[in-house]
């Protein structure tokens, strides 16, 4: 059990940006040698929060004390010289820089000379993250960025190190690795304060809970003694449904891929490998797999952005548009919603309504567009979405992730589509807008489209898909239904690729994991 | 070929490919640092009238040349209160700063056209021997122990690592704690120095009088400079001395018996940075990475601060 002496004391924080208070009077404590979860949907106000803490956001009210000294970090060097480190949701990474200049940068600068390589190499493996100094980050996995984040902080001997979401980019296996750092790192007495979505996660790592609602504390509690669906309700403050998979349906086949191989794009890219697969009408198909697999090149492939090798090699309803258009495609009945929503899904800068069309066309008779269709269109999207915004009117880069995702999805479904395929419909999202998303997929389903989803994120493929396929090395394993799959064994399937140039699992590696 | 006309072309070289450097270096510390400063033309002719007209006035190059490197940083910060600050669009401003560099500097000029600077020493009147020494300035090997000094700077120093990490992803610099603004301010002041130092050269040492639009492109081939070295300082070296090399062409064409028009050779430092731009977009154009991962991430993305 943690000590019952306060490392970190917080109390009655407030932080009020225009229109909003992002944090408003919040008060908790984090003791020495915790795993202290600070659990909230996006917009309760945890990113500002810890941001404080860091010494990059200025609070208008409140004090908070480290250790019992008062601690008011104008400055994140100055956080980071009293002991409290953070790792970032989006790493704070260089890509043309090399490994040892990237800690170098988050180091003062007494501690960053010298044989600034050999401490890297001896932190790295005291805690079994291991990075070569020399290398570009440009050219590591996501997992090796977060070492580099991780060693960065650990450098400095923190007292306190904050992690924002720090799973979100990571395989099972890369996961399970960094929760057994950071149990090292709470057993030698440093405290951690972990900020995630991931429920399951935070009930199997973390002691204690703060919850924040709308900027406020509403909740603490033990995770390990809380269910990952009681957790969510405290969070949302409201009653929480899970979603519910649709039964197995037997419709006719509405997507069809066959041999599609095709060659790597660019010096990182991945070559698909014929990979074949076919999604009936009421079916979630799931591609599970590790960033850069293939992925994005299957992606492209089903939507039309890179033409296939063959106009055979993608069926849709008996039709081939292996070598049409995204347009072409969509006019056959498939909808798209790709990974990235502020620049490939939605323009950041347009306004919602303007977002709208990017997908469909509203033409009067006179081939104008008709403006009052598409608001008329907008507005349903948010209503029916749950998309909180200011205002149709206002710029999609405005939204909040979530919240520009369910817009997105949203904007895709209303298009009634025969074929749906999502890459990473949650990724970034919080709990409740996940499930809402979710939801629609499923929602789609029923109605017999079929729908494939590409996720990295295991527990929601085993939560939504009817059957699911790995993605590794741009080859696709067979398919079996849900009922005989595990999540680690698929874990085993998709884990250990994450290099740029994945080698291809051996057949009988995606066999094991399939039938573990 | 006598020795003394090879001695007479190197350091003619040098002389025509001085400016081109002291400008272009500054620009290569702007871009590393993830700024794009169009208005190179503009801070040199802005520099290259003050230290004219401080050289006039005072009669001295002591006042002349840090007259001309504090017209430029005035500049060069000018361009930094509109983008960074202001967030103006940095192409945008860039081209304004040309126009209102080469506008204000005739405004100003208008009744300084026909004066003369004075010759400015060369290293025999140092007391160095031989004919090269005749054909150099002291400016000169300022200007070579700056390219070595930036190349150290920005490869071996904290300071360089810094201002590449803020060109390279300022969001990510400013998030480990970082003043992104305040680093490309300094940048900014540091390639408006180096800029209007570099137009100084042209009005106090090469032709030492004042003519309206005297840098006639040299800011815009500057510009191109820095995207052929790849934003690396000894290829810009290299570079300044090949596009210095032309013009020497162009001057030295009927001594070599060329029967070239003077105006086909007056083209030719601009059509090989029309050639050097197009070369180097196609070799980066190509899926090359290492192209790719050569230019700052961020050149010319407008930086806001979230928090």
């Amino acid at each position: 059990m943690p000590s019952a002496s306060p490392l970190l004391v917080i109390d009655g924080l407030s932080k009020s940006y225009p229109g909003v208070k992002a944090v408003d009077d919040v008060s908790f404590s984090v003791v020495g040698g915790e795993i202290h979860a600070l659990l909230g949907e996006n917009g309760a106000g945890k990113s500002t929060l810890v941001k404080m803490v860091y010494g990059l956001v200025a609070p208008d009210q409140g004090a908070m004390s480290l250790d019992g000294a008062p601690f008011q970090p104008r400055r994140p060097a100055e956080a980071r010289a009293r002991g409290v480190g953070m790792v970032f949701q989006h790493f704070s990474l260089f890509d043309a820089l090399s490994v040892e200049e990237n800690v170098a940068l988050g180091l003062p600068q007494a501690m960053a000379t010298g044989d600034l390589a050999t401490r890297i190499t001896r932190v790295s493996r005291d805690y079994g993250l291991e990075i070569d100094p020399a290398r570009l980050v440009g050219e590591l996995s996501v997992g090796e960025r977060q070492r580099i984040e991780i060693v960065r902080c650990l450098l400095q001997n923190p007292r306190l190190v904050i992690m924002d979401e720090p799973t979100s980019v990571l395989t099972p296996q890369e996961a399970a690795d960094l929760f057994a750092t950071l149990r090292q790192l709470r057993d030698q007495g440093c405290s951690i304060l972990y900020i995630s979505h991931k429920l399951e996660e935070i009930r199997a790592l973390c002691q204690r809970a703060t919850i924040l609602r709308g900027g406020r504390v509403v909740g603490s509690c033990d995770p390990r003694h809380e269910t990952a669906r009681g957790l969510a309700e405290m969070m949302l403050g409201a009653t929480f449904t899970l979603p519910q998979r649709p039964e197995r349906t037997d419709g006719a086949v509405r997507l069809q891929v066959v041999g599609l191989t095709l060659p790597a794009v660019s010096l990182f890219g991945v070559a698909l490998a014929d990979i074949n697969f076919s999604v009936c009408g009421g079916e979630i198909f799931g591609i599970a797999g590790v960033a850069g697999n293939g992925q994005n090149e299957l992606m492209d492939v089903l939507t039309g952005e890179r033409s296939g090798p063959t106009n055979d090699a993608v069926v849709v309803d008996a039709l081939a548009v292996g070598r049409a258009g995204p347009h072409e495609r969509r006019a056959r009945g498939m909808a798209f919603v790709p990974e990235e929503r502020a620049g490939h899904s939605a323009v950041p800068g347009l306004s919602l309504v303007e977002n709208v069309l990017l997908s469909e066309r509203f033409s009067s008779r006179s081939g104008m567009i008709d403006w009052r269709a598409v608001r008329a269109r907008a507005n349903q999207i948010v209503a029916a979405f749950d998309v909180r915004t200011v205002g149709i009117d206002h710029v999609a880069r405005s939204l909040s992730g979530g919240n520009l995702q369910k817009f997105v999805v949203g904007r895709e479904l209303l298009t009634k589509p025969g074929v749906l395929i999502v890459n990473q419909p949650t990724w970034g999202v919080d709990a409740g807008a996940a499930s809402a998303i979710q939801s629609a997929l499923l929602e789609l389903a029923r109605t017999g489209a079929a729908v494939v989803v590409i996720s990295q994120d295991l527990d929601e493929l085993f939560q939504i898909a009817t059957r699911l396929a790995v993605i590794a090395g741009g080859r696709l394993s067979p398919a079996r239904p849900i009922a005989e799959l595990t999540i680690e064994g698929i874990g085993q399937a998709m884990g250990g690729h994450h290099h740029a140039h994945p080698p291809a699992p051996p057949a009988d590696a995606v066999e094991r994991g399939i039938n573990a | 070929m006598s020795m003394d006309l090879i001695v007479g072309i190197l350091a003619g070289l040098l002389v025509a490919a001085t400016p081109l450097i002291l400008a272009a270096l500054g620009e290569l510390v702007v871009e590393k640092s993830g700024v794009l400063n169009l208005g190179v033309e503009g801070m040199m002719v802005i520099g290259a009238f003050a230290g004219f007209a401080a050289k006039v006035l005072t009669g001295s190059y002591l006042l002349a040349f840090p007259a001309a490197i504090f017209a430029g940083m005035l500049m060069g910060l000018l361009f930094g209160l509109l983008t960074q600050i202001l967030l103006s669009n940095q192409v945008a401003s860039g081209l304004a700063l040309t126009l209102f560099g080469l506008g204000l500097s005739a405004l100003f000029g208008a009744g300084w056209t026909g004066l003369t600077a004075g010759a400015f020493p060369r290293l025999n009147a140092l007391g160095l021997p031989g004919s090269l020494a005749a054909g150099l300035d002291v400016l000169i090997l300022l200007t070579l122990a700056l390219v070595v000094a930036t190349q150290y700077v920005l490869t071996r120093t904290r300071t360089g690592l810094i201002l590449r990490a803020v060109g390279e992803n300022h969001d990510a610099a400013h998030a480990i704690g970082y003043p992104v603004v305040a680093v490309r301010m300094l940048a900014l002041a540091f390639g408006g120095g180096m800029a209007g130092l570099g137009g100084a050269y042209l009005s106090l040492v090469q032709t030492p009088f004042w003519v309206e639009r005297m840098t006639a492109g040299r800011g815009w081939i500057a510009l191109a400079l820095v995207v052929f070295s790849a934003w690396r300082p000894f290829r810009l070296l290299a570079g300044a001395l090949l596009f210095g090399g032309i013009t020497i062409l162009q001057l030295h064409s009927q001594g070599f018996g060329l029967k070239v028009d003077a105006q086909v050779l007056a083209m030719l430092p601009y059509l090989a940075t029309l050639a050097v731009l197009v070369f180097m977009s196609r070799s980066r154009g190509a899926g090359n990475a290492a192209g790719r991962l050569r230019a700052p991430q961020s050149l010319g993305k407008v930086f806001t601060s979230t928090t």
